[in-house]
């Protein structure tokens, strides 16, 4: 089965690449590969300053609205936040435009909500997952609720925490050529500039790239929830 | 050790007031375990958790080893207790070692002192420290999983442990062969113990005490023969069992039941000897011992009398014999599965000890309703 599935993807891979050389993306990419070398890292520090501030504030976030002092207000707030996300990132990109004008900083704003929501509540329902027994037992022992929260709660909320961050930076990754439109750059450049001249080799030589990039950072993330979340609690260990 | 005093917990719901635990009165000896027992919702877990401040009594006042428990910090407090509940509550990001060494950890002992510590305790519940130690708990079985439940209590060798029916979640054939390992390690560790159960014949096993509850009252507490016995009232009576003297049977020992001092005959003996030892002793068998001393067989009266020859020639064979050390729910058993109305009784070294009657346990079971 797994055998045949890869056969069938390199065959798939080989006829793409074929098909593209044969468009020409190939040269094209060869050809501008400074400047897809230039826009992706651009892309990338995007992705890197916008999700990176999405995880540190995300998390605590969410830990705080599991905290017994937030269990009323908490689900609500989850419910504002649900909403949130229904708002299209281009809105949010177009909103965060008008209040902080152009360039990279309205551009990480923009992605910074958007990639806000997964962590923010995957923390909370993975944390709230914890039976109460286990719960029980590190009260019944002895330990301080910051222990708990430290040694109990979130090592064992950790794999749902890491899918949150998995989630969010598969959808960082592909906003990012929308941040273009405020002027945050990014491998959007050759993606709107080959649409708005009508150079599909142009727009693919962007979109290649950010296709390959999103695959990447999430075998990255998928890799740090192998190794990071402790083998006890890891599904895939 | 442990004693409360009037200890009363009030829950405010919306639907009222609820008293869990209404005015009790009790004590725990040093040493001893205590069970509380009773119908689900009748305060027992609520009463143990207090103890911990789990939860937080309305009124009374607990204390341990003669020092109030208010006057604690609850941290510190929870920390020099043993707890263990039904859940066992391992957790599953942490090895085996880390669980057992978190009590440890926390009381800031040395590393290598509380992992040396890890592994004793392992071996004590029969579990290999080099193939347990490094795994985690999803790779144990149930009945593992609660051992270290256990082990995990005693790591900081707390002199109380609170026990919330610790092995409710058990199999009945793993249940047994815990309790019995919990009872062995109970003998040399003497911690004090309270053990919440619903399970009378739990109770009448672990306990040196019965703490029975009813509505968050206090019914009776007393020692489990004397539970079984004599019920104070028609609710515990009920309770325990309408076939609660048969219970009693687990509780005492074949040696407390036994005829010592029997005489037994030899092989080569002439049977006029077997017969003058019957006769003066006033019982119709006597016992045949081979040279160590080992009950072989015996003979009756009726088939002895006005013979000749030695015992050799007119002896039969024990069906079956019974330690003494044994309770004597095993020696009735033992006796209805051969059909026989007495057995012999044996020391440690096998050797002949004694004899034990249905009569004999009759009127030992029998003497406490005629007082």
């Amino acid at each position: 089965m797994n055998r045949t599935f890869r056969v069938v993807a390199l065959v798939v891979a080989f006829a793409l690449g074929a098909v593209a050389y044969q468009q020409g993306v190939i040269p094209q990419i060869i050809q501008r590969w400074d400047d897809v070398w230039f826009l992706g890292k651009e892309h990338m520090l995007l992705v890197a300053v916008s999700g990176g501030l999405a995880i540190v504030t995300g998390i605590p976030f969410g830990i705080w609205l599991t905290r017994p002092s937030m269990r009323k207000a908490a689900e609500t707030m989850i419910q504002g936040l649900n909403i949130g996300t229904t708002i299209p990132t281009l809105a949010i990109l177009a909103l965060s435009m008008s209040l902080l004008g152009i360039g990279k900083v309205p551009a990480i704003f923009g992605l910074w909500v958007a990639s806000l929501l997964p962590i923010v509540r995957n923390t909370y329902t993975g944390i709230l997952a914890v039976p109460p027994h286990m719960k029980e037992a590190a009260v019944g022992m002895g330990m301080r609720p910051n222990q708990i929260l430290w040694k109990v709660e979130l090592p064992n909320a950790l794999f749902v925490i890491f899918a949150g961050i998995r989630t969010a930076l598969a959808i960082n990754v592909g906003t990012v050529p929308l941040a273009y439109l405020i002027g945050g750059g990014g491998l959007g450049e050759l993606i709107f500039s080959g649409i708005a001249l009508d150079m599909t080799d142009l727009m693919l030589a962007g979109a290649i790239p950010v296709a390959i990039l999103a695959v990447l950072t999430d075998f990255a993330v998928a890799q740090c929830q192998l190794w990071l979340v402790p083998r006890g609690v890891n599904p895939l260990r | 050790m442990i004693k409360l005093e009037k200890l009363t917990k009030i829950f405010d719901t919306p639907g009222g007031t609820i008293t869990a635990v209404d005015h009790v009165d009790m004590e725990v000896g040093e040493g001893e375990i205590c069970v509380l027992l009773g119908p689900s919702g009748c305060g027992k877990t609520t009463n143990l958790k207090m103890i911990n401040r789990l939860v937080v009594p309305t009124s009374g006042k607990i204390f341990i080893d003669g020092k109030d428990t208010d006057d604690y910090d609850p941290v510190e407090l929870r920390r020099n207790i043993g707890y263990v509940i039904q859940q066992i509550g391992l957790f599953p990001n942490k090895t085996i070692e880390e669980n057992i060494c978190i009590v440890p950890d926390m009381l800031g002992w040395d590393r290598k002192k509380s992992r040396a510590r890890a592994a004793e305790l392992l071996e004590l519940v029969a579990l290999d420290p080099a193939l347990f130690l490094t795994r985690f708990p999803k790779e144990l079985s149930g009945g593992q999983q609660q051992r270290v439940g256990v082990i995990r209590a005693l790591a900081a060798d707390p002199p109380v442990m609170l026990m919330d029916e610790p092995f409710g979640a058990i199999d009945p054939i793993n249940r047994e062969v815990i309790q019995d390992e919990f009872l062995k390690m109970q003998q040399t560790l003497r911690k004090t113990i309270m053990f919440v159960s619903h399970d009378i014949d739990e109770a009448v096993k672990m306990a040196d005490k019965v703490a029975i509850f009813r509505d968050g009252k206090l019914e009776q507490c007393s020692s489990p023969d004397d539970l079984l016995a004599h019920p104070a009232n028609s609710f515990i009576a009920d309770f325990v069992g309408g076939d609660r003297t048969l219970k009693r049977l687990r509780l005492v020992k074949v040696s407390e039941a036994m005829s010592k001092g029997a005489p037994s005959v030899t092989a080569e003996s002439p049977v006029a000897d077997a017969v003058k030892a019957m006769e003066d002793h006033g019982h119709a068998n006597v016992v045949m011992v081979d040279e160590r001393k080992r009950p072989r067989g015996f003979v009756h009266m009726n088939d002895v009398r006005d013979k000749k020859g030695p015992v050799s020639d007119h002896y039969e064979a024990l069906e079956a014999t019974v330690d003494a050390r044994e309770d004597l729910r095993t020696a009735v058993s033992l006796m209805f599965s051969n059909d026989v109305t007495w057995l012999a009784c044996t020391d440690a070294d096998g050797k002949y000890a004694g004899y034990i009657t249905q009569r004999g346990i009759t009127h030992l079971l029998g003497e406490t309703y005629n007082q």
